[in-house]
């Protein structure tokens, strides 16, 4: 299956990391990932903050660059939402029913990490080893706007050496929101004190998240309270591409 | 030009300024923060928001038939607002021919114009009303106040709201910002004044409160001629009239009295009593999280010897015309305010209603209020923006208004109607320009991303640890309780060019 990654801007700049865990899974899997230097970002920060008519070029360059593909497959739950529910919209307000076809085709092949490995690919245990003990937040969008359901859980639930813990309140917002963060700081940071502190009840070490922009907001949340990431006891944020890249080293 | 219905046409007028409670007198976010810094509030309504929805969720998952009953009730709602013009029509028809009389205001000051002449041909000074939002919205007892007749609410919640002086916060529990303790002071220092004293040894006990507030109503309710109401539903095929309830104050109003107006936003109707069938389980089981509410009153025009022998209807546009104008905002009207969306809202559960300056705060709020009013001038333009876009209002919608989509909507136009009202581009939207620019250009954002790294240094200044802790605006607001991480040294599309697929088998 001919796989393209869809990076998204945030983690191609700020956490490159969850790109190249993406991609160890799915080549430990066996697939072949592509990944298209023309593509951008989902347009998502433009449409949600106002700025429409600046969105629709990113959205006829995103069917442009993944429509070859069988595939496309990004770490983000809410960049694929915004594939998923916004550029329908968008080829509609400011394109052509040519575009909006074109545009269905390629959101119906855009999935997040879980939904390709659990339901088209057909994996939950993708051989990882992971000896933390973790806790999960569901974000919300992953959650609301694509249904990923339980797919994320069970896919760490079959990591080797994992503790995973119930996150209570889980199903509620971190808090960030995208420019929310910015228009709206003081009830993101008191959504953020809320999270955070459901996430200590937790004893993890680890909060594992899908998406990037959430984990910086959180990350950056957790960094602010408890000093240095790498300080004893403190709570790393970790994505869930991270997680399932993770192996057991030789010894 | 623009076209509406077809026609050549100007969009139909929003709600006046200056008149009701549909937007508040400074942005949400400086609202928000003043409540965020009442901790009492929050414990207030965190407490309460917690037990209602889950309520609500209990007994919401206990009807087999949800997902049908709210796509029939979204449906119902949608067969209503594309033939307005007919159900008003037939409404009228039949209220009339039933005894009653029908009175069209096209905003809050005609409406409160038609009500004050009404009460005062009756002579009375004094009114007695049914929890209404219509009434609220439009400042009915400002304007009643002006002409020197009292109008006494009589739920329970809206009675400790309005001895206090205060404004409702919430859609269903207009009091939910305050505790016991708080509402027994209330009781204790305003009730002489507007009646009935409370006993000075009145304590917190809700039993204790509850009972004050029944001695101090039931001589209004005695003492009325008039009563003034909202209403849930009406019924075009018959001319009836609904009101649900949880106290009996309704009832009491809506029987008692002589004279009975009732003030009604025009998008309340249904077509037939069939349709009740649906709402009155989804309306229930939404607002309070029971499987019936415990009052349905209902009425058809006037019957001679029982109940109110004169009834007026006024049904209220107040920019709901201009609401239904849009096609991607319309569905907003198929709210039936049951405040399920307010419950589950992380941002409403912290700043409490107030901090939207509307009536109708919260989720449903944010889309309705800004409609009503029309995003241009005043503050309801910040409420689209008032929202993470979490979705779980969507979510718990009995009517399944697609509030996030709407909010995003909203955006749109408050953003455009800045563009056109400004010859010189906002910050904001200089920003986002040049970043639009840069990331629909082939080679530009690549360099640009590449070139994201040569921000690292700044992170010895800014920050420690590889995070930057004081950042200046608009990155501030992110800084001031969070740290913000520094670019990475190489980016993804970096190291992918430089090793392709090989980084997948190689180490991270």
């Amino acid at each position: 299956m001919k796989i393209a990654l869809f990076i998204t801007c945030l983690a191609d700049a700020m956490f490159p990391e969850v790109g190249r865990a993406t991609v160890r899974i799915l080549e430990r899997l066996g697939h072949e990932v592509a990944f298209p230097a023309a593509q951008t970002c989902c347009g998502q920060m433009h449409v949600n903050t106002g700025y429409q008519e600046q969105a629709f070029p990113l959205v006829e360059r995103f069917a442009e660059v993944f429509e070859p593909y069988d595939a496309v497959v990004a770490p983000s739950g809410s960049c694929v939402g915004s594939v998923r529910h916004q550029h329908a919209m968008l080829a509609d307000r400011f394109g052509s029913p040519e575009l909006r076809a074109r545009v269905d085709a390629v959101a119906a092949k855009t999935y997040e990490l879980s939904e390709l490995l659990v339901d088209v690919l057909g994996v939950t245990d993708v051989g990882a080893y992971f000896p933390h003990k973790v806790t999960y937040h569901p974000t919300c969008h992953s959650l609301r706007m694509l249904r990923v359901g339980e797919k994320p859980l069970r896919l760490l639930r079959a990591v080797r050496g994992i503790d995973l813990v119930e996150l209570p309140d889980a199903e509620s917002c971190c808090g960030f929101g995208g420019t929310f963060a910015l228009k709206n700081a003081d009830v993101s940071a008191a959504m953020l004190t809320d999270k955070l502190d459901r996430v200590t009840e937790t004893g993890a070490t680890q909060l594992c998240a899908s998406d990037s922009s959430c984990l910086m907001h959180l990350g950056g949340g957790l960094t602010r309270r408890q000093g240095p990431a790498d300080s004893p006891n403190s709570i790393k944020t970790v994505h869930l591409a991270s997680i399932l890249a993770s192996v057991e080293e030789p010894s | 030009m623009s076209t509406y219905l077809g026609l050549p046409s100007v969009r139909p007028p929003v709600a006046p300024a200056g008149v009701g409670l549909l937007s508040g007198d400074r942005p949400f976010p400086a609202a928000a923060k003043d409540a965020l810094a009442n901790e009492q509030l929050r414990r207030n309504l965190g407490a309460a928001t917690r037990t209602i929805r889950t309520k609500r969720a209990k007994v919401v998952n206990e009807v087999p038939d949800w997902a049908q009953l709210r796509a029939a009730g979204a449906a119902i709602k949608d067969d209503v607002l594309a033939h307005l013009d007919e159900y008003l029509i037939q409404l009228e028809e039949q209220v009339v021919a039933r005894g009653g009389v029908v009175h069209w205001a096209r905003d809050a000051t005609e409406a409160n114009r038609i009500v004050t002449d009404l009460v005062q041909a009756t002579g009375v000074r004094d009114v007695v009303k049914v929890k209404s939002m219509a009434t609220q919205e439009i400042g009915l007892n400002e304007a009643l106040a002006e002409a020197g007749i009292s109008a006494w609410e009589t739920d329970l919640a809206e009675l400790i709201v309005q001895l206090a002086d205060d404004k409702p916060s919430h859609i269903l529990v207009p009091a939910i910002h305050r505790n016991r303790s708080e509402i027994r002071e209330i009781f204790l220092r305003e009730m002489g004044r507007a009646g009935l004293a409370a006993d000075p040894g009145l304590t917190d006990d809700p039993k204790a409160l509850a009972e004050a507030a029944r001695q101090h109503l039931r001589r209004k309710f005695l003492e009325a001629e008039v009563a003034i109401s909202g209403a849930n539903f009406a019924i075009a095929a018959t001319g009836t009239l609904a009101v649900v309830e949880s106290e009996g104050n309704g009832r009491m109003c809506l029987t008692l009295p002589r004279v009975l107006i009732t003030v009604m936003g025009v998008e309340k109707l249904l077509p037939t009593w069939r349709d009740l069938e649906v709402f009155l389980q989804l309306l229930p089981r939404s607002s309070t999280g029971e499987r019936m509410n415990p009052y349905t009153s209902m009425w058809t025009g006037v019957t001679p010897g029982d109940g109110p022998q004169e009834f007026h209807l006024v049904l209220l546009d107040n920019g709901r015309t201009a609401t239904l104008a849009d096609p991607r905002g319309r569905s907003a009207l198929r709210c039936i305010r049951c405040s399920a969306c307010l419950n589950v809202c992380p941002v409403y559960e912290r700043t409490g209603g107030h901090a939207y300056g509307s009536v109708y705060p919260g989720p449903i709020g944010a889309v309705l209020s800004p409609q009503l009013t029309g995003v241009q001038g005043g503050f309801n333009a910040s409420l689209p923006f008032a929202s993470s876009l979490c979705g779980a209002c969507y979510d718990v919608c009995p009517v399944a208004i697609d509030i996030p989509s709407m909010l995003v909507h909203l955006r749109s136009e408050v953003v455009d109607a800045k563009a056109a009202e400004h010859r010189l581009p906002t910050p904001e939207a200089a920003m986002m320009r040049s970043v639009g620019w840069l990331m629909r250009g082939r080679r530009r954002w690549p360099l640009a991303v590449r070139a994201l790294k040569l921000a690292r240094p700044l992170g010895r200044i800014l920050g420690r640890d590889g995070r930057i802790s004081v950042a200046p605006p608009p990155l501030s607001a992110w800084t001031a309780d969070r740290d913000l991480p520094l670019p990475a040294p190489e980016s993804f599309r970096a190291r992918w060019a430089r090793d392709g697929d090989e980084m997948g088998r190689g180490k991270p």
